[in-house]
């Protein structure tokens, strides 16, 4: 029942669009007034959706196995928590929920945005609705989450229990609350630019939404980092994995238009930068659905997938560029008399320079994560792009962006000299001391590691002093900048002083090194709701004689038949002792890795950090220069 | 006669190709270093001579043939025409078992020997790396 209005509700909903589109073009036409008739339309096409997706979750709350959807990706004993975040643990249901958020999100612009000029409010309003029409026929056509099954099966077939995760559960939803605002910056830099609409008033308007999107991507990436850190039973944050390098890339885009988004705030300059990038972040959100949905992408994140899903993005995804070159090439007007008016040692050209480095960031991921495509299709041959790729080509450049981001925001706008500066200097020296200091008894690549933390404690101390500085105008760029050096420098940590065990052990056995030894206790076994779960119980002595008991944990999942690794994690503000067990199936013997990761939870947190500098941003009315 | 903008405007745009193009080297020159090619057993027995670069192998595992102790897991990959063995340290990911798909990296120490370095972790238990379906595929 559920299933039925949830369809009929959505299909309603895309017949919508067509009332939109001819009312809006009527009223972009006929009338200097806009016409409230759009708002409300909006507003329905949005409730016929969030009615569809209502009906998806009662659906899978009831257990309803009619639908397709629900049978292939629930089962009755799953704890409701995790029906409902089924919803969108699968395919068809994150598209619509993708669809919930475009229409909720152009609703949001249209109420927000009532003092903008008429013309551009619609014509945004319609490039939006090419897109949600877009997906309205991509959800009909080629992934309908309302499909009905007869004879209706006894029981489904569960949800994937790597994905039964609260972590998980949210990471979806906050993810496309980012890749989704850039839905709204795409249309709105197309709609200005073929207006010529753009100008400062229009950077300040547009600028909320750049930040709101940028937050919820930040948290977004943040919280898959997290759950695959402790759920992965890796023991890594980032792992170059294609599918975490597909929303990396709107990110560093996002990241780069933020900034220029600041200079075009005061001056009439980098206009068609701003909307290359505009074009670029939503290009990017829309190839990372088709990335990851296609299954063309050879990584361990992959889900099984039909490929003619992957086609439709594809032909879509050619469409909008196709527009957005066209709209670009033929419509936009270079402001000719107020660009030459720049100087080397300024804020513009800092955060020029922050834009090169971002592109530089972006095009190396994007050739990490395509090249095995491409090189597949024309040789054949296939090919993975692992970490040390990555690690060669960006943190070598991290050393300058960071001197950068250190000195950038001292710089005034337009012009200024670096006088009366010699803090800056002294700074660097203390730096520097600091870090050869911490890391002299390390003897591998010791100069670039030296290097790199010395740039790291740079940008730190200077954030850091700020703070305390009542000169300090820009609070929320401090705040990021700040939560970067500390990111930076926990990883750094993180890295360096990382160490780990991996053994295969049976219960009563003991690992013993110089460091430490590991005792094997007991293992005990419990049914839970829909998986059985085997706790071990390991002691660890380190060599100052402390004790400290883990219990990691196995879970069994009965449908389907899958086995999940819950690691022991204990935190503190030093270092993370983190110990996971796997099954060897057929085997008495368990496989062992146990790692002690310092500063982990600074990673976590500076990445809050960071996203904090953007919330204060929002909500800071304007700051003066 | 060139004015100061125009000279500005030139050494901007050299700046811009300079970079372009050092950038473009530096990408190329690390993908040729740091790429790891996938290889079946099958195409591992044709090889000519054995190299030094980290490799994938990938296929099913043989059933029985997982031994096991503390220090070490050794086991048989085979594309049901050609096998290999692989000795590996490290952690196994939970969908790890005899008869199913898995892809390893590391080393060949020679063409029936292979040193792993890293088993890779699958997500769900239908999926099957696209590699090693068409390495079992091409039987």
């Amino acid at each position: 029942m559920a299933s039925l209005i949830g369809y009929y509700s959505l299909i309603f909903g895309s017949c919508i669009s067509f009332f939109i589109i001819f009312f809006s073009v009527k009223n972009f036409r006929d009338s200097l007034i806009f016409d409230t008739k759009i708002v409300n339309f909006t507003f329905l096409q949005f409730i016929f959706v969030i009615v569809s997706f209502l009906g998806l979750i009662i659906s899978f709350v009831n257990s309803d196995f009619s639908n397709e959807t629900v049978f292939n990706h629930s089962h009755s004993t799953k704890p409701i928590f995790y029906k409902i975040s089924g919803t969108w643990g699968n395919h068809e249901g994150s598209l619509l929920l993708w669809l919930l958020v475009l229409t909720l999100f152009i609703l949001l612009f249209l109420l927000k945005s009532k003092e903008q000029n008429k013309q551009y409010k619609i014509l945004t309003l319609l490039i939006q609705q090419i897109i949600i029409s877009g997906f309205f026929i991509f959800l009909i056509k080629t992934s309908n989450p309302f499909n009905y099954i007869f004879p209706v099966p006894e029981e489904g077939m569960g949800l994937n229990p790597i994905l039964q995760d609260p972590a998980l559960a949210i990471h979806p939803p906050i993810l496309y609350l980012g890749y989704v605002g850039s839905s709204i910056i795409f249309s709105s830099a197309l709609a200005a630019t073929s207006l010529n609409y753009i100008s400062i008033e229009w950077a300040k308007h547009i600028k909320q939404w750049v930040l709101i999107s940028w937050i919820f991507l930040t948290l977004g990436i943040l919280l898959g980092s997290i759950w695959a850190y402790y759920e992965l039973g890796w023991g890594g944050f980032w792992f170059w994995d294609p599918v975490e390098n597909v929303s990396l890339m709107p990110w560093l885009a996002l990241t780069a238009l933020l900034h220029c988004i600041l200079v075009l705030e005061r001056k009439l300059v980098l206009t068609s930068w701003v909307v290359i990038l505009s074009i670029a972040t939503f290009t990017l959100s829309m190839c990372g659905t088709f990335l990851v949905r296609s299954g063309i992408l050879n990584s361990v994140h992959t889900f099984a997938n039909d490929p003619k899903r992957g086609l439709f993005i594809l032909i879509f995804l050619f469409c909008l560029i196709f527009l957005s070159l066209f709209i670009f090439i033929f419509f936009h007007k270079v402001e000719k008399k107020s660009i030459r008016n720049f100087f080397w040692l300024s804020k513009e050209t800092s955060i020029l320079i922050n834009n090169w480095f971002m592109m530089y960031f972006l095009s190396v991921v994007l050739v990490g994560t395509t090249y095995p495509i491409f090189l597949e299709v024309i040789s054949s041959d296939k090919i993975s792009v692992g970490p040390p790729f990555y690690n060669k080509l960006i943190i070598p450049f991290l050393i300058p962006f960071l001197f950068t981001m250190a000195i950038g925001p001292k710089l005034k706008w337009i012009k200024s000299d670096l006088q009366s500066k010699t803090y800056l200097i002294l700074f660097l020296i203390i730096s520097f001391l600091l870090s050869v200091f911490i890391i002299k008894n390390i003897t591998t690549s010791f100069l670039m590691n030296s290097v790199l933390l010395t740039s790291a404690f740079y940008l730190f101390f200077i954030t850091l002093r700020d703070f305390f500085n009542k000169k300090t105008k820009n609070l929320s760029q401090n705040i990021s900048h700040f939560g970067f050096s500390l990111l930076i420098l926990s990883i750094l940590f993180n890295n360096i002083f990382s160490t780990e065990v991996i053994t295969n052990l049976k219960i009563g056995e003991t690992y013993q090194s110089k460091n430490l030894n590991i005792y094997f206790e007991s293992i005990d076994q419990k049914d839970k709701q829909n998986f059985k779960s085997i706790k071990g119980t390991f002691n660890i002595e380190s060599n100052n004689g402390d004790i400290e008991t883990l219990k990691p944990e196995l879970r069994l999942y009965n449908q389907p038949n899958i086995v999940t690794s819950e690691a022991d994690i204990k935190t503190n503000l030093l270092k993370d002792r983190f110990l996971t067990m796997n099954l060897v199936p057929n085997q008495e013997y368990f496989n062992i890795r146990y790692q002690i990761k310092p500063f982990m939870i600074w990673i976590w947190l500076s990445v809050l950090l960071i996203c904090l500098g953007g919330i204060t941003s929002l909500f800071k009315k304007k700051y003066e220069d | 006669m060139y004015g100061r903008k125009v000279k500005l405007r030139f050494f901007f745009i050299l700046l811009i190709l300079i970079t372009l193009t050092l950038s473009v080297y530096l990408i190329l020159k690390s993908l040729e270093e740091n790429v790891i090619y996938f290889q079946s057993p099958s195409e591992i027995k044709l090889l000519s001579e054995i190299e030094k670069k980290k490799i994938r192998v990938g296929g099913m595992v043989k059933n029985d043939s997982i031994l096991i102790d503390t220090k070490e897991v050794k086991f048989i990959v085979t594309d049901l025409k050609n096998e290999i063995n692989v000795i590996y340290s490290g952690v196994l990911p939970n969908l790890f078992a005899e008869g199913k798909g898995v892809v390893a990296e590391g080393y060949l120490k020679d063409r029936s020997l292979f040193l792993a370095t890293k088993i890779l972790a699958k997500h769900d238990e239908n999926y099957m790396p696209p590699e090693v379906k068409a390495a079992l595929e091409e039987k």
